[in-house]
């Protein structure tokens, strides 16, 4: 029964995924992505937080093998974590349905580069589905699971901050699939990738894109406004929307399946009007494919290659307007809230006057007043081997000062390789990995991960024990302490270790104070 | 395309900015607009600033309202306020704490729903539309209190 609502996109993957009945949804948090798994447990399906992008993406191959349907969501820097499988699942393709959702960050309203991940449908030779709303998203997705199915082919779903979380209405058609059950049928020429099979597979991967150019300009995800013949806009994604109000008057060709893209569809629009603009956030990746296939269209001045655009970027962009655009105003930064538990631990940090070797989480926003405690921070994980690298170099008495700093989740998402790098390359000095555990994935919005003892939906799960881990691998000091309680020992603790020659780990253990709440929420759940 | 009205809602993370821009979407949506409503997660959400959108009308295109062409800015902090004028269109409506019986909020928390009265004034729909999303947005502890800070605002 078609039921109307008002959904943001993240919502309306969710619905899609469990209206066509998709049987795992697994992913990593990350902004704008971490409301999709969540909203899709809700809604009755089954899903569950990975370790990391590369072990979601795995699993969520896992069960399309097995001619499950899978649906992987992350951010767009967890593509490049999950890049290793991507760029060999798409030669060999699976029998279930593999839809990967990629949710772009431009303007990083929460992340550590704009990257555009459509290259990534070209670069790995993935058919990329890119939804400009959430009716959009839980349409394209349904379709997506199909085209995947149908043509042996994982999908890349590419959506953008504005499209995850702006509300749009929706109208939701209800359950049309259930959950199969699965089965697996033995083609190691298809699933097994020596180099002999690959050599076929990468030439039936490319067949395969043809044939899905040759779907694509029949114009299921094209959609045509005809307008004025003196202006002609390309565009997709969230841009669709503001040109719609940036050029009311101009005739549009909105593209909803960016890779492999319709150019013959492209080149008939384009030839139909005086004036062809490719309206696009991000890189000029249509732009430059369009006038490499011998189609002319105006791209954009290189100003628009940063940030969001807008109404009023767009408007600029169509009068061709390169003049330099008005600062926005500073808005008061975000900080680490009152009674945060990192807030006693970078104080030590900072009057310790110690080389900081920062990672992803909340805890980076230590590198802003008062604290000014971060030196590096680069992506996840990366704490603790680039403080490994600065110990390599530094004279002793520098190396002494370098302290990796890591988070809970960020710990189980590439951290424990970090360690093992440690503990069998240790630098001369040894090296102090401080482990700042709040019992959760804060940054994102207080998600469970594989050290919390409870699964995506908040019920009790196995708990991994870091302290346990780290022991395991062979780290010399292994300590627990709240920063906060015991401030004082807490900083001795981390004078002492770092005299040493030892490798250690700190673990600063305190629940995040936004969770406190919600954490005794969960202690009645089974 | 025909008129489509633009709120602006900002404040500070934890104010519950969003909350009032979900109540406004949801009154409109059932009031029979198209609406659209845009807001930015993430590291917003540490205490910094929030600003959240809607737009409704007979069809709405982009959720983000262009630069100065807010019929109405609510600012639920006062620092916030210079720094998001310009969102403003000319002769738009500001409103802030100045325009809400900051003296009878009880519970700070509750600003928002107050602030959200105040700007029902403007906007041509029965108590009760406010009222029944408000309900069923909130818990029902805070029904009382909210619908006595919605009303306080309304009537300022």
């Amino acid at each position: 029964m078609t039921q109307r609502i008002l959904a943001s996109g993240n919502e309306a993957i969710a619905m899609a995924a469990f209206d066509c009945g998709v049987n795992l949804g697994v992913g990593y948090p990350g902004t704008p992505s971490s409301e999709i798994l969540d909203e899709f447990s809700k809604e009755g399906g089954t899903a569950q937080w990975a370790p990391n992008e590369k072990t979601a993406l795995e699993v969520g191959i896992g069960v399309a093998f097995a001619n499950g349907r899978s649906l992987v969501t992350m951010k767009h820097v967890g593509l490049n974590v999950a890049a290793d499988p991507l760029f060999t699942i798409a030669y060999s393709g699976t029998p279930g349905g593999l839809v990967i959702v990629s949710a772009d960050d431009p303007g990083m309203a929460s992340s550590q580069n704009e990257q555009d991940n459509r290259r990534y449908a070209i670069a790995a030779g993935v058919p990329m589905l890119e939804p400009a709303d959430s009716q959009e998203c839980y349409d394209f997705l349904i379709r997506a699971f199909e085209l995947s199915e149908a043509y042996r082919r994982p999908v890349l779903f590419r959506v953008t901050t504005r499209v995850c979380h702006s509300k749009c209405i929706l109208e939701r058609r209800g359950r049309i699939a259930e959950p199969k059950t699965g089965s697996f049928t033995h083609d190691p020429r298809s699933n097994v990738m020596i180099p002999a099979y690959a050599r076929i597979a990468h030439k039936n991967l490319r067949a395969t894109l043809h044939k899905l150019e040759e779907l694509n300009e029949k114009g299921e995800f094209v959609k045509r406004i005809e307008g004025s013949s003196e202006l002609g806009v390309i565009t997709s994604g969230i841009s669709f929307q503001h040109v719609r109000d940036a050029a009311p008057e101009a005739s549009v060709l909105k593209l909803g399946f960016t890779y492999p893209l319709p150019l013959e569809t492209i080149r008939k629009f384009a030839e139909s009007v005086k004036r062809c603009v490719v309206v696009e956030e991000g890189d000029p990746i249509l732009a430059d494919a369009i006038n490499a296939a011998g189609i002319r269209v105006e791209g954009k001045p290189e100003m628009f290659r940063f940030g969001e655009l807008n109404v009023q970027r767009v408007r600029r962009l169509l009068a061709g307007d390169a003049t330099p655009e008005p600062a926005p105003a500073p808005g008061k930064p975000p900080q680490l809230c009152a009674g945060c538990p990192h807030r006693k631990t970078y104080q030590a940090l900072h009057e310790l006057n110690c080389i900081v070797s920062g990672d992803i989480g909340c805890y980076t926003l230590g590198v802003l007043p008062p604290f000014e405690a971060v030196d590096t921070c680069v992506c996840m994980g990366a704490s603790i081997t680039v403080g490994l690298g600065m110990r390599r170099v530094l004279p002793e008495a520098e190396a002494r000062r370098v302290v990796s700093v890591i988070g809970d989740s960020t710990f189980m998402h590439t951290g424990v390789n970090g360690i093992v790098e440690m503990v069998y390359n240790r630098p001369a000095t040894g090296h102090v990995v401080l482990v700042l555990d709040n019992s959760t994935t804060a940054m994102t919005g207080m998600q469970e991960h594989p050290g919390t003892g409870r699964k995506l939906d908040h019920t009790p799960a196995p708990q991994v024990s870091i302290e346990q881990v780290v022991r395991g691998i062979g780290v010399d000091n292994v300590d627990v302490i709240d920063s906060t309680v015991n401030y004082e020992a807490f900083k001795e603790l981390v004078q002492k270790r770092l005299a040493s020659n030892d490798t250690s780990v700190i673990i600063a253990r305190r629940p995040c104070i936004l969770a406190m709440v919600k954490l005794k929420s969960y202690e009645g759940k089974k | 395309m025909q008129k489509v009205v633009n709120i602006t809602v900002a404040g500070l993370g934890g104010q519950g900015v969003l909350t009032v821009t979900d109540i406004i979407a949801e009154v409109m949506f059932r009031a029979g607009f198209d609406v659209k409503k845009s807001e930015v997660h993430g590291m917003s959400q540490r205490g910094g600033s929030v600003s959240s959108e809607v737009r409704y009308g007979k069809e709405v295109a982009s959720p983000m309202v262009p630069e100065g062409e807010s019929d109405f800015l609510i600012v639920m902090e006062p620092t916030q306020v210079e720094v998001n004028r310009h969102k403003l269109k000319a002769g738009g409506v500001l409103i802030t704490t100045d325009d809400v019986p900051m003296d009878k909020l009880t519970n700070p928390k509750a600003l928002n729903t107050m602030m959200l009265g105040a700007l029902s004034k403007h906007l041509e729909l029965a108590d009760e539309s406010w009222l029944a999303v408000i309900k069923e947005r909130l818990p029902e502890k805070l029904h009382a209190l909210n619908i006595e800070m919605f009303e306080l605002g309304r009537n300022a």
